[in-house]
């Protein structure tokens, strides 16, 4: 069983790091947005990389990968898999 | 339907699925492009033949969901619903969704099967599927959705047979699904829309139930538009009455992917991952590396644009040559006079000096295509997000700056890949400040004249090149401070996301790109055909034009005076052609127009002979170097290498006897064709991409101003 340690917001996540979305911290079109694209409560995301800058970022859910800023994913609560 | 009674089919997938690629191999060369009243997207349609039966067949943008943000993503439930004048309602959906990413384009198939349209589903990337250890039961999929499930491997044509016998049974059975996921939301979207229909007002429940669900969406957006505020009241008031807690949006996804998740556990067979790291993994851990990757990606950029100026240098030197050569034919067969002239000087030469940057624009499209196929060019927006911000645009808008190196009519194209328009229309006014090849041209003759070669280090470093670099990075200052100028005022807005897809890598077909390229080729040569071929005459004419007999008289005189002496000297008989068409051309309306328009000029240290030029190459910069030559009288068979007309320019001078080019002048005259839009095809296809001619003609001013005053400015403070 994989243990829950930590609740942050995916922004604060490091290259590697494997986390569940929990909720989000405002609500609107980018919020559904991201919600379509699979990234809703329950789902599994992995931080791949952040590019040269460390912004943006990119993410593994539902088996592909996305790019998003970090002002989007300082929207996503996250609970880190340890 | 169309009105003729034809079939028609909408293609509609997720943005990656192979759907182009599956457009094209159904359509093959029968395609026609346009574009949709209002907004910037293209409009492709082709035509499918399922055996005897030839159905019109929709390519419809590539989109996640039918929650449209935009008037761009409108359009797909525009077409949807048959809601697009000349297009007729489709009489079946087909969706093409990625068997190896299952979930998510499940999504947009759950929101299609709601529609009450007939649906088929073509399952890609089968191949890939099974290479990531994916096994779907497609029987059971088909089974679930209600709707027939055709796997097909589109890069490779596989299945599309198969594809093309379901397409034709499902036109005949016109089955249609019946999911209802949210059938509160729908049922009162359904009450709302019948209410709203005895008060007078006519609209569509699907629209309501966009408008329920996307809050703050554009469905929403266009009812508060065109319609009073008590149709967005009632909705405000039905959205707070059917959420219970989240709100409709959230309620609307939760549903959806339950539903997926729940379907997809009892289709698919996962493989236990394995260790084993797909081809993307290692190609990007060095390719999307920040310090590898960025190397990486100069390289590339520096091998792209080498190859676009080496690589289209003998190209167009051949149709250079062939235009020339058709001109010189033409008029030596035809005999001499005003419709000879027309031909030969107007149309070859005007349409010649734009065609000619066919080959460049080819080969920066095909770079491009294929980087967008193969799926770097995502990679390319994600490390260039960033510095791209500090000008407040976003990494999407690199790529659409970047072809505006080759063109500035491509580069603005390009722009359609950004999805904020705001962030859009900056792209599109800064893009035309990049040094295009059009400008090359100019600077080469100026350089050549004015810059002293100079070298430095062995040869690697000389002035020239320097002076040319500047110059490009003075396009690139003039843009990037128009983009940062812009977003700041009148383009200020929230800053849009950047949630963009990083698909796999995959190698592009041939067919695919050479499909695209010909596409590209055709908007160039069909903007070549027309408004250049238009300007190209109206300014013959005005060079032209009234072209009296007396000048002729002249001449012929003095010609006749040199054959008579017996020692026919062929270069004075030139010397002498050419003094008669300067003298044509001084007195034409375009040699009045420069001499009334040089005291504007003046302050920039420009004579009429110039302006007059400068003036004729409003329509397309290049052709200043035509316009020169022929005012210099060398002949207007010049090009910029031409040291007979380097010399001319060089030593003429004033009535008082200064020079005028001077090297304040020519670098002046430099940044004004830095700055300035004299290029018509650019006018045109920013008319054609916002859909109106205020933003245009604003952008033509600007520039222009600003072309104006940097001349100014340094030949004033220089000399």
């Amino acid at each position: 069983m994989k243990q829950i340690k930590d609740s942050f917001t995916l922004d604060r996540l490091g290259a590697g790091k494997k986390a569940f979305v929990r909720g989000f911290t405002a609500e609107g079109p980018v919020m559904q947005r991201l919600m379509q694209l699979g990234v809703l409560e329950g789902s599994e995301v992995e931080i791949i990389r952040a590019a040269p800058g460390g912004d943006p970022i990119e993410i593994r859910v539902m088996g592909y990968c996305l790019s998003l800023r970090k002002a989007e994913a300082q929207m996503i609560q996250v609970e880190v898999i340890g | 339907m169309t009105k003729t009674g034809q079939p028609v089919i909408a293609l509609i997938g997720n943005p990656n699925t192979g759907k182009s690629t599956l457009f094209n191999i159904l359509t093959g060369l029968k395609q026609k492009i346009g574009n949709y009243p209002g907004v910037t997207v293209e409009k492709h349609l082709g035509q499918l033949q399922l055996d005897d039966l030839e159905v019109q067949l929709i390519d419809l943008p590539g989109t996640y969901s039918l929650s449209a943000q935009s008037p761009d993503e409108m359009v797909v439930i525009d077409v949807l619903r048959g809601a697009i004048d000349d297009i007729g309602k489709p009489d079946l959906i087909l969706i093409v969704i990625d068997a190896s990413n299952l979930r998510r384009n499940l999504y947009l198939v759950s929101q299609l099967l709601e529609l009450g349209q007939p649906v088929v589903v073509a399952l890609n990337m089968m191949d890939l599927a099974v290479e990531n250890g994916i096994h779907i039961d497609v029987d059971q999929l088909a089974q679930e959705l209600g709707v027939p499930v055709v796997p097909i491997v589109a890069s490779s044509g596989e299945g599309i047979d198969n594809l093309k016998k379901v397409l034709r049974q499902s036109l005949e059975k016109k089955a249609i699904p019946s999911l209802n996921l949210l059938p509160e939301i729908k049922q009162a979207a359904i009450k709302l829309a019948t209410k709203l229909r005895r008060e007078g007002i006519e609209i569509p429940s699907y629209e309501l139930e966009r408008a329920l669900i996307d809050e703050e969406g554009y469905a929403e957006h266009r009812l508060a538009e065109s319609h009073d505020n008590p149709v967005l009241e009632q909705i405000r008031q039905l959205r707070k009455k059917l959420s219970h807690g989240p709100s409709l949006s959230v309620q609307d996804a939760r549903t959806r992917y339950g539903w997926i998740n729940r379907l997809v556990d009892t289709i698919e067979v996962d493989e236990p991952e394995t260790a084993k790291k797909s081809l993307t993994e290692y190609i990007d851990q060095f390719v999307s590396h920040p310090v590898y990757g960025s190397i990486f990606f100069l390289l590339l950029m520096a091998i792209v644009f080498q190859s676009v100026f080496a690589w289209a240098t003998p190209l167009m030197d051949w149709m250079d040559h062939i235009t020339t050569t058709a001109g010189k034919w033409l008029e030596a067969h035809l005999p001499p006079g005003a419709l000879t002239s027309l031909l030969v000087d107007g149309v070859i030469a005007g349409v010649g000096s734009v065609i000619i940057f066919l080959p460049q624009i080819l080969i920066l499209f095909a770079f491009i295509i294929f980087l967008e196929d193969s799926g770097y060019m995502a990679r390319a927006a994600f490390m260039m997000d960033r510095p791209m911000r500090a000008v407040g645009l976003s990494g999407r808008s690199f790529i659409p700056m970047l072809s505006s190196f080759a063109c500035a009519v491509p580069g603005i194209m390009a722009t359609r890949t950004i999805s904020d328009p705001r962030d859009r229309l900056a792209t599109m006014l800064a893009a035309p400040f990049m040094t295009c090849s059009a400008r090359l041209p100019v600077y080469a003759l100026l350089i050549a004249a004015f810059v002293p070669q100079k070298t430095w280090f062995w040869g690697l470093i000389n002035l020239q090149g320097l002076v040319l670099l500047a110059l490009y990075l003075l396009g690139i200052l003039g843009g990037v401070t128009t983009a940062l100028l812009l977003k700041r005022s009148v383009l200020k807005g929230p800053t849009p996301t950047f949630l963009m897809e990083m698909p796999p890598y995959r190698l592009p077909s041939l067919r695919s790109v050479l499909l695209k390229l010909w596409e590209r080729a055709q908007i160039f040569l069909r903007r070549a055909g027309t408004v250049i071929f238009t300007v190209a005459i109206l300014i013959w004419a005005l060079a032209y034009f009234p072209h009296p007999v007396s000048i002729h008289n002249q001449f012929e005189q003095q010609r006749v005076e040199i054959q008579r002496q017996g020692n026919v000297v062929e270069t004075r008989i030139t010397e002498l052609n050419n003094q008669e068409a300067a003298a044509y051309l001084e007195q034409s309306f375009l040699g009045r127009i420069g001499k009334a328009i040089a005291p504007v000029f003046k302050p920039l240290g420009w004579d009429w002979k110039v302006s007059a030029a400068v003036v004729a190459s409003f329509p397309a910069r290049e052709v200043v170097i035509a316009v020169l030559g022929t005012i210099y009288a060398v002949g207007s068979d010049v090009d910029e290498e031409d040291s007979s007309l380097i010399t001319r320019i060089k030593s003429s001078t004033w009535p008082d006897g200064t020079t005028i080019f001077t090297v304040p002048m020519a670098i002046g005259l430099m940044i004004f064709y830095a700055f300035c839009l004299q290029c018509a095809a650019t006018v045109a296809i920013i008319r054609r991409e916002t859909g109106t001619w205020t933003i245009p003609l604003l952008s033509w001013l600007y520039m222009t101003s600003l072309g104006y005053i940097g001349a100014l400015l340094v030949y004033q403070i220089w000399s």
